[in-house]
């Protein structure tokens, strides 16, 4: 291959679905594009953390296998009320960082802190669905709860799981919690950062618990669908 | 998050079950490992499903107290340190870690498990002093049973060190083959109270939103040496002797598992 005059050998060190650990080589030349923590160094590409590879065609991905929660604009996250002050709330969302829920994000309708107290909105301990809005430089993260599904989340089952695990409980658009959804008939939000709030029929919750850590322990497996779907029939 | 999920715990329990998926009155799966820790008289790892204790003995002489002159001396302790979980900080010993140490101590102390007149080098002067620290390694609830577990398969196992009496010193390092005389295994069996349902063995999620406690330490001969309530709930005669009735059962059962495990080092 002859790329500006220098003659080139575009290598892949790994394949797809290999553990890899921080400061591997995973491949060298400009043909791959390092994405997720996967990073590039002159000519070669190396992993950042420990992690699951993910080649696609030129894009070489890796996954992290652990990690704390790191906030994203967009992500939906489930938070928990830590304080409350004169125009909004402080919230902890399982990350290094806290969060702050201004007044003017927290509701649709207009907030008169003269006759309503703020904890009749969102009291210390509750659980809030919300969305991340704006991080700054400095790591500020702005939280809004202002539209629908966003709400004080009622009581429920609570649990907290491996933020990296997120996408392989959410599965392809989806098809593993709504696999989740149809047999439990539970009610299921999943955060970004990592909780997730069920809730439904107690023996059910209990039963939804089960089989979202069984799938957190398991994540880096094939076949997942199958053994949901059997732990779901109670099999 | 106590309180978010107390509402779903209490009716889960109403209808006898837990969120493992075990009965009301089962253990989660218990695991004893002897003497993991080389430089200790004796010691015990006990893991009680996710929750793990890691106990040492240390046995030192020393001067007995005034008032029992013929008796050797016993020290629990426990530390809950951040490692176990992060509800625990550094610092001072908290309420929490010395009720847990109190709890053990008297566990054993009242049960008479070791034979504390056979413990006395020359009466009145010297005496072996019995040390054991509970360190919880993980905390997910329960830590009561799983520290007075460790410490009791740690003291059956413990081997006296060396002590040359000359010198006044002792060899901590030169076991001799010569174990405790001990004569009880005490078992504690440790209750929670939530909505009207009583369970063994509760998880920390069960622990942080349960009503009431009450952990009770049993004998082979179906008597109690010890009890202790906690939390602000409250229990009816019945419930305290069903629970008694459960004690007493679940003591045979850790009783056999803790023989087997001993048999088998």
């Amino acid at each position: 291959m002859k790329r500006g005059g220098y003659i080139m050998a575009d290598k892949l060190f790994v394949k797809d679905h290999d553990v890899v650990v921080p400061g591997e080589e995973l491949a060298e030349g400009l043909d791959y594009l390092p994405a997720g923590k996967a990073f590039r160094d002159g000519e070669k590409i190396f992993a950042a953390t420990i992690g699951l590879v993910s080649v696609k065609g030129h894009v070489l991905k890796v996954i992290p296998l652990a990690g704390k929660y790191m906030p994203r604009r967009g992500d939906v996250v489930i938070a928990k009320v830590t304080g409350i002050g004169h125009s909004g709330w402080t919230l902890d969302i399982n990350s290094p960082y806290m969060a702050d829920l201004n007044i003017g994000e927290a509701s649709s309708e207009y907030i008169d802190t003269n006759r309503h107290e703020m904890s009749e909105y969102f009291d210390i301990d509750d659980y809030v669905l919300c969305e991340v809005i704006t991080i700054s430089d400095a790591k500020f993260v702005k939280l809004t709860a202002k539209f629908r599904p966003y709400r004080r989340l009622s009581p429920g089952n609570i649990i907290e799981v491996s933020p990296t695990k997120i996408p392989r409980i959410i599965g392809k658009q989806g098809s593993m919690i709504n696999t989740i959804k149809d047999y439990s008939k539970c009610e299921i939000s999943v955060g970004q950062n990592g909780w997730i709030w069920i809730s439904g029929e107690p023996e059910q919750q209990a039963r939804v618990a089960r089989v979202i850590k069984m799938i957190e322990k398991e994540a880096h497996k094939q076949g997942l669908t199958d053994r949901v779907k059997n732990m779901m029939e109670g099999k | 998050m106590a309180a978010q999920i107390k509402p779903y715990l209490a009716a889960l329990l109403q209808k006898k079950l837990r969120e493992e998926g075990r009965g009301l009155n089962d253990y989660r799966k218990i695991e004893v490992e002897i003497n993991p820790l080389a430089s200790s008289a004796g010691s015990a790892r006990v893991k009680i499903g996710s929750t793990e204790v890691l106990v040492g003995v240390k046995l030192d002489v020393g001067e007995p107290f005034p008032d029992t002159p013929n008796e050797g001396v016993l020290i629990g302790n426990a530390e809950l340190v951040p490692m176990a979980s992060p509800d625990f900080e550094p610092g001072p010993p908290k309420p929490e870690s010395i009720e847990i140490a109190r709890v053990i101590d008297r566990g054993i102390r009242e049960s008479h498990a070791i034979d504390m007149q056979k413990m006395v080098i020359k009466e009145g002067e010297k005496v072996w002093m019995v040390n054991f620290d509970v360190y919880p390694i993980n905390h997910d609830g329960n830590l009561l049973d799983a520290g007075a577990l460790g410490a009791i398969i740690a003291l059956m196992n413990a081997r006296f060190p060396k002590y040359d009496e000359k010198a006044g010193r002792v060899k901590y390092t030169e076991l001799t083959k010569e174990k405790l005389p001990m004569t009880e295994i005490p078992i504690m069996t440790t209750f929670g109270k939530l909505s009207g349902t009583i369970f063994v063995d509760p998880t920390k999620r069960e622990g942080d939103v349960m009503d009431t406690r009450l952990s009770i330490t049993t004998l082979e001969s179906e008597k109690a040496s010890s009890m202790q309530k906690g939390g602000f709930g409250t229990f009816t005669k019945d419930d305290v002797l069903q629970m008694f009735d459960l004690a007493v059962e679940k003591g045979k059962e850790l009783r056999k598992l803790l023989k087997q495990a001993t048999s088998k080092a």
